[in-house]
């Protein structure tokens, strides 16, 4: 059929009767089974960054028969999907990467997991104590300016049937919390505010029913709300670094191609493979499992595993492991370890073994929670025994101790951390720092030595093109450019990078094929044309010591070298000297050979260094350090230095490094520079300062107010007035936060960065 | 004295409406996706262009 009958026919409606799938079927460990049958599936969209693809994502996958609602989310990057019983789930995969979107099946596990639903329940409680609370204070204003008699009773009753089942409804979060610490004989933060508030309450009810002069319906609610929005803040942090740890282990395979006998494949999770089972692997994949290739040969990149940023050839009979990728060909594998017993999952193992620092780190709040919960307790009980012995009345012994209850409540306290966290992690956010937990920066500002891996962290852990070809003849490069365009492989991708900046437009050639391990070739008009490893070009071998190359030949012609090598990243150099002047002690461990982690130090100007590290080898040098008082910043991007990261005391690692890595550590930064570091460390200082101002205002408004109290002079408007103040104050205090990475003086390096607040 | 007795309803009426819409939006997962929301503006078609016709239920 011509195209100008295509053209002027109408556009064809979608074809009801479901094309046959040509996929294998998905397992029903991906579905969701909803009563009326409709089945809805989770998939993982990852190349989805825009309103565009957004809308190409969800009409792909809306096209579909069957599919009843496609609904996509970019800040998760999921597509949600609701299939009739009528429809196949594996034509939505089809669909979406015919629409040229890579997905997958998403585990409804990892799912369930991730949405708690606290964040939800606290947000709820805040909305409901932030209505009760204006409401009241409207009503309580009217009181202190002197309504009395029986309109003073009104408000006290209306107060009293807002304030209630607001406190009933969002005290739970703490009243649940303080039970279970009372529970256990301990006590924290929680146990003060569920007191104070529920025996405000109680007071107040009672000097509703007698007609009293005060009620504190006001305090009780507005002091839940001021606590409640700095929960919100604080799951809100933990909620966001959960969702990214969560998207950066589901990058690992969680799903397999298995081989059935009768030749079709069937897509199902990795922990459902056995032993002696086959998986095929496309080019692209990463290996769901550690196995013996039986079929195909292709280049497979082990970084993940060895922190070796160059690929190595496999052919059938070799073994591939677990998380490495699949780059040029496509291999099929038996299967030789459960999921669970992989080299991986062995690192994994190893990471989580490793004691974690974190156990025995108390967070600054926890710390003041431990002194502050004994003295409130101490100084109403003591008060209510002074008013006692001074032979004043029960109810006016009451009222003071309450009154100290409620003056006392950390409302101010707990803002204190979570806004100057909330604060720092937006603008380290703003800077390419993304904050994995908010005791990440309180750790980092106690730093005193830091630790670098090298390959790809203090250099950026790929090859670059180092000595082109010593030729004027562009169609060298053009011809490079073209065969390597195509290519996976990071020599490949260097060369097009290579060729990208110098402004060379690739050559269109014929007959482009990879072949594994060795090279790409080609025909250019028919003379044959070839890229790849020097003995596959010329048959020559190119020498041990000319480091990494990569040869090029048109046809019979000379061949043209290219020469590769692991540069330092940018400012490495300078970060190094900017830790020194933070008065930070730096060492450099790596798996590397001696030669070349010495010529890193030197040029770094690193003075400890220790090279041929395996990963227990680096765990126990920082246990050393860490028995010698040190507290340890660990940066490193391979799976070797995941069981280190997580040893550190605190540990960043690089966007750009293996998953797991980026798993273990406290922070990832993103971009070519090391600057990150010294800014993240910089940053955590000022935000420890800040907290450490929240207390002194937090407490010193205590300081003031308490003996105000305790001598029973506190009204519910003073207490009303004095904890608004003093979380304000400490609010806005918080959002002053700003720091200034110390940069070197002599202002060598990029220094364009006009953004500083 | 007396507009009391029908301004507080009315002040609490507005306020309960304020709480019950919030918690709606809450409810209906309007905060789920706050990235999607700002780039759905520049998309042209509903959102109900993707639910298809028939179905009868618009999330």
């Amino acid at each position: 059929m011509s195209a100008l009958v295509d053209a002027a026919a109408p556009l064809p409606s979608p074809v009801p009767s479901p094309a046959p799938p040509r996929r294998e079927p998905l397992d029903p460990a991906f579905l969701r089974l909803a009563p009326d049958g409709t089945r809805h599936v989770e998939f993982m969209v990852e190349d989805m960054h825009c309103a565009g693809c957004l809308a190409r994502v969800e009409r792909a996958a809306a096209s579909v028969p069957g599919v009843s609602h496609a609904r996509a989310n970019l800040t998760t990057k999921r597509l949600s999907v609701a299939i009739d019983p009528a429809g196949a789930p594996e034509a939505v995969l089809d669909a979406l990467e015919a629409a040229g979107r890579t997905a997958r099946p998403f585990d409804p596990a990892a799912l369930a997991a991730q949405n708690s639903g606290a964040e939800k329940e606290l947000i709820r409680c805040m909305a409901v104590a932030g209505f009760a609370s204006a409401n009241v204070m409207l009503l309580s204003v009217s009181v202190w300016s002197g309504a009395d008699g029986a309109t003073r009773d009104l408000f006290h009753w209306l107060s009293a049937a807002i304030a209630v089942p607001a406190v009933i409804y969002a005290g739970r979060p703490f009243f649940r919390s303080a039970g279970r610490a009372l529970r256990h004989f301990t006590t924290n933060m929680d146990v003060p505010i569920a007191i104070g508030v529920v025996v405000a309450t109680l007071l107040s009810l009672y000097e509703t029913v007698t007609s009293g002069p005060h009620a504190w319906f006001d305090g009780s609610v507005s002091l839940l709300f001021f606590l409640l929005v700095g929960r919100v803040l604080d799951e809100r942090m933990r909620g966001v670094a959960r969702s990214s740890a969560a998207r950066l282990l589901s990058l690992a395979p969680d799903n397999a191609a298995l081989l059935l006998a009768d030749g079709r494949m069937q897509r199902l999770p990795t922990a459902s493979l056995r032993v002696g089972d086959r998986v095929r692997i496309l080019p692209g994949e990463r290996v769901p499992v550690d196995g013996t290739v039986l079929a195909g040969s292709s280049d497979v990149d082990r970084s993940l595993l060895t922190g070796e940023s160059l690929p190595e050839a496999v052919a059938a009979g070799g073994s591939v492991h677990a998380g490495s990728m699949n780059l040029t060909g496509l291999l099929e594998v038996r299967v030789d370890a459960p999921s669970g017993e992989t080299l991986l999952a062995g690192v994994v193992r190893l990471m989580e073994a490793v004691e974690r620092p974190n156990g025995r780190f108390v967070r600054l709040a926890d710390r003041a929670a431990r002194l502050y919960a004994p003295v409130v307790h101490a100084a109403a009980l003591i008060t209510l025994l002074g008013w006692l012995a001074l032979g004043s009345g029960i109810h006016a012994a009451v009222t003071a101790a309450v009154a100290v209850l409620i003056i006392t409540c950390p409302c101010a306290l707990g803002l204190a951390v979570p806004a100057v966290q909330v604060t720092a992690a937006g603008r380290l956010l703003s800077r390419g720092i993304i904050l994995k937990d908010g005791a990440g920066l309180e750790k980092l500002s106690e730093v005193d030595t830091v630790v670098f891996d090298k390959t790809g962290t203090l250099t950026r852990g790929r090859p670059r093109l180092a000595q082109a070809p010593d030729t004027a003849d562009e169609t060298v490069w053009q011809v490079a450019a073209g065969l390597a365009g195509a290519s996976r492989h990071p020599l490949s991708l260097a060369i097009a990078e290579a060729a990208r900046s110098r402004g060379i437009v690739p050559i269109p050639l014929d007959d482009r094929a990879e072949l594994a391990g060795h090279g790409v070739s080609a025909s250019l008009a028919g003379v044959p044309v070839r890229l790849g490893r020097p003995e596959w070009v010329s048959g020559e071998a190119a020498g041990r010591s000319a480091g990494t190359q990569v040869w090029l030949r048109i046809g019979e012609g000379p061949a043209h070298r290219f020469g590769f090598a692991d540069e330092l990243r940018p400012d490495a150099a300078e970060t190094v000297r900017g830790l020194r002047a933070l008065g930070l002690d730096a060492h450099l461990l790596s798996g590397d050979a001696l030669p070349a982690v010495a010529a890193v130090a030197e040029e770094v100007r690193i003075g400890s260094a220790t090279a041929e590290c395996l990963p227990g080898a680096k765990v126990e040098a920082l246990r050393d350090l860490t028995l010698a008082g040190r507290r340890v910043l660990m940066v490193g991007d391979g799976i070797n230095d995941a069981p280190a990261l997580a040893a550190a005391h605190v540990s960043m690692s690089p966007a750009g490094a293996a998953d797991i890595a980026q798993a273990a550590a406290d922070l990832v930064f993103t971009g070519e520079r090391l600057g990150p570091v010294l800014e993240a460390i910089a940053a955590a200082r000022a935000t420890r300062r800040k907290i450490l101002q929240n207390f002194v205002l937090a407490i010193g408004y205590n300081v003031v107010a308490v003996p105000i109290a305790v001598l029973g002079l506190a009204t519910p408007l003073i207490a009303a007035v004095s904890m608004s103040a003093s979380s304000i104050l400490v609010v806005a205090n918080s959002l002053a936060l700003s720091w200034r990475a110390l940069r070197p003086a002599d202002g060598t390096g990029p220094t364009s960065r006009g953004d500083r607040p | 004295m007396n507009a009391l007795l029908y301004l507080i309803p009315v002040a609490l009426g507005f306020g309960l409406a304020g709480l019950a819409a919030f918690l709606w939006t809450l409810r209906s997962g309007q905060y789920e996706d706050l990235e999607g929301a700002g780039a759905r503006i520049l998309l042209d078609d509903e959102p109900e262009a993707v639910t298809r016709e028939g179905d009868g239920r618009h999330v």
